[in-house]
């Protein structure tokens, strides 16, 4: 058998994960989420997996190597901690999407609510649309790009993570400021939209990164 | 005779002094060293004509406890009941979460992992090993999830309750610096809030994914600073912890703002009753749902007095760091040498520690051998237990775990209304009510 169905409106989340970690095919298709929380959490191989419908809290997540697409809207914690691999989806996302993630590509065809890559540790992330209040705080490695606005308080105290915005951005977090879009990062921007199969120019971004006036705590900096 | 003002002491002179020079407040290690109500305000009442004791040689007292037998395949059987606590790789260096690991494994019980992610040498030594899972996630990754044997998502620590980590630049050395994401050398704070979750209702679909990812086998714990702990203990159970750490104001820490060590949370002697009480009204107290208490163990009595209280296995942070070595007067020199002393030296987050224990230096670490160090803490671990056991005997108990509250009176009244025990040779335990009424609660039935 090439492909495996699973109908959550008559199987289990527990019996869809316990098939995803221990893969008897290579790819699956999963019916009915109905807002499900943990959908494909958890996988750890090359497989792909077709979601038709809106997921609940952490779907994909801890994703480490698998191919998850959902053809509808997320919940919080979307691919959080994603090591590896791919998501996609063709909605929207709630909350601390790719929160903590490590690695691989998360897409985000429609718009991202608050905290969208909170804490972010080598992830790149795609977001179509835009990014709600305190995305990318204490973002500590990888990339994001939004091509619609961010919202209040972007990459709040942030490490080395890379921001690239095209719309409006509001007031930017503590120790984040505007930089120089250099050659390089046009060119890693111009990937990250390829991979993410959108067309924008990326003369319209601007690149957004540390001050590294935190990385030392300093009398009188008020912030520690 | 110059007299020394009671208010303005000569620490506190001190301490205004040196804000003044630094404009800097002061970061350390250790846990709370202010005096407050502790164990040491509890005495056990033993067996005379009304009960009877055990032979001390020959009659069996067990020490075991499963840990996390509510949702997990694969609960923990400890063969003591006293484990050691999370402590990160970063804060500790390589080689002391290796002797931890030595020395918790020789005696059959679990350690943990800390803030800094799992390294291969604490998982090869360690038989029983917990995995923190925290609001940073360094170097969280599923991998090493499956590999623990239980997982523990921490809120807070009993030093800081409501604080995140720290980790000075000087710690940071390149393997830290990897292991969490960051250039090497800076002063990092960890969050204080998890990232992709706020309040119980969230922790319950968080810890649902947590036993997804590991498929149902381990046993997830959820770790509180103890502060408002009845209603903490309840939402944790609430949200599905098989087991709640609950850890008092007096435990250690790697790196603190001394402001928040000293004056926030509360003691661990006032907050095991309040946990106990808040898993007994849920029916889930000695089965169901494990109680681990930490905060300021440091023996076999301590052991006894916080089970008796309703713990059903404690974790020791400070005292295993003694026992593997550090403040020891081989040391003296050195202590002094860095403007402190051996018995007083708390610059954990220094990174210059003498004893080779919280240091990333790797001259210093390599000053503990993580053999001889797992052979000490395994001693200590033994006398530890051997000590509860005996306390435990002389109630006339044949498992620690069968000690109560009735066992027990205090010394002081703040002892015992905090512990709800009575004020030795009264009846009388502050805020509870007229006596019969006490007497009933006790359930022990004797009381006039
Ligand atoms: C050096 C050191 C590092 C610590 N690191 C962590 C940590 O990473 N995560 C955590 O939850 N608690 C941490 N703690 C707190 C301990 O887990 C534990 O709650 C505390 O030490 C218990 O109190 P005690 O030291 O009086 O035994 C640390 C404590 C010390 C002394």
């Amino acid at each position: 058998m090439e492909s495996l169905s699973f109908d959550l409106a008559n199987t289990t989340v527990r019996a869809l994960n316990a098939e995803l970690h221990d893969p008897s095919v290579k790819s699956y298709e999963v019916l009915h989420p109905d807002g499900a929380h943990a959908v494909a959490a958890g996988i750890d191989s090359g497989i792909a997996v077709e979601v038709r419908g809106h997921v609940g809290y952490y779907c994909a997540g801890m994703n480490d190597g698998g191919t998850v697409t959902v053809h509808g809207n997320a919940g919080t914690g979307l691919a959080e901690n994603m090591m590896s691999g791919t998501v996609r989806i063709a909605g929207d996302a709630s909350q601390s999407a790719g929160a903590t993630a490590h690695g691989g590509l998360l897409v985000i065809e429609g718009s991202a609510s608050m905290r969208c890559g909170i804490s972010m540790k080598g992830v790149d992330i795609v977001v179509g649309g835009s990014v709600g209040p305190m995305s990318a705080f204490m973002a500590q490695a990888g990339r994001m790009v939004v091509c619609g606005d961010a919202g209040d308080g972007l990459g709040d105290s942030i490490y080395e993570a890379r921001l690239y915005v095209r719309g409006r951005v509001g007031e930017l977090g503590a120790d984040c400021v505007e930089k120089e879009l250099r050659d390089e990062h046009r060119a890693e921007l111009a990937e990250l939209l390829a991979a993410a199969g959108l067309d924008h120019d990326v003369a319209d971004f601007r690149r957004y990164g540390s001050a590294r006036q935190l990385y030392h705590f300093q009398p009188g900096q008020g912030r520690y | 005779m110059p007299r020394e003002s009671a208010t303005f002491g000569r620490d506190v002179i001190a301490e205004i002094q040196r804000a003044a020079e630094t404009g800097v407040y002061d970061i350390r290690g250790w846990g709370a060293k202010r005096a407050v109500p502790h164990f040491d305000d509890l005495l056990f009442l033993g067996a005379s004509m009304s009960r009877y004791p055990l032979e001390g040689y020959r009659e069996r007292c067990d020490t075991d406890v499963v840990l996390g037998d509510r949702n997990a395949r694969y609960p923990l059987h400890l063969q003591t009941p006293v484990t050691i606590a999370g402590m990160s790789f970063g804060a500790l260096s390589a080689q002391a979460k290796e002797a931890l690991g030595r020395g918790a494994s020789e005696v059959g019980t679990s350690t943990t992992t800390g803030d800094g992610g799992m390294t291969p040498e604490e998982r090869g030594e360690s038989k029983h090993l917990v995995y923190q899972y925290l609001p940073s996630r360094y170097g969280m990754n599923p991998a090493d999830l499956r590999k623990a044997d239980a997982i523990e998502v921490v809120l807070g620590q009993g030093a800081k309750p409501g604080g995140g980590g720290m980790l000075l630049g000087q710690k940071i050395s390149d393997r830290v610096a990897g292991m969490r994401t960051l250039p090497a050398g800076i002063d990092q704070r960890s969050a204080c809030r998890h990232p992709d979750w706020t309040g119980p209702d969230d922790l319950a679909i968080k810890i649902l994914e947590l036993r997804e990812i590991t498929d149902w086998e381990k046993p997830v714990y959820v770790k509180v600073g103890a502060t408002r702990t009845y209603y903490d203990v309840k939402l944790a159970v609430a949200a599905g912890a098989d087991v709640v750490v609950v850890d008092g104001m007096q435990g250690g820490t790697a790196a603190t703002q001394d402001v928040f060590i000293e004056h926030v949370g509360i003691p661990t002697l006032a907050a095991i009753p309040q946990a106990a009480r808040a898993l007994q009204e849920l029916g889930l107290h000695r089965h169901g749902v494990q109680l681990i208490v930490s905060g300021g163990i440091r023996s076999g009595a301590d052991v006894a007095k916080a089970m008796a209280l309703g713990a059903d296995a404690v974790a020791i942070g400070t005292a295993a760091l003694i026992a593997l070595g550090d403040n020891s007067p081989r040391y003296a020199a050195e202590y002094e040498a860095l403007g402190s002393a051996a018995g007083s030296y708390d610059d954990f987050q220094d990174g210059r520690d003498p004893a080779g224990i919280t240091t990333q230096d790797p001259e210093l670490a390599a000053r503990l051998d993580p053999v001889e160090g797992g052979r000490r803490l395994a001693n200590y671990l033994r006398v530890l237990t051997m000590e509860a056991q005996t306390i435990a005997r002389a109630c006339g108990k044949a498992h620690l775990r069968h000690l109560e509250p009735e066992d027990l009176v205090a010394l002081t009244v703040e002892a015992a209304a905090m512990a709800r025990v009575p004020l030795a040779g009264t009846d009388w335990i502050p805020g509870t009510g007229d006596a019969a009424q006490r007497s009933s609660t006790r359930g022990s039935g004797h009381h006039a």
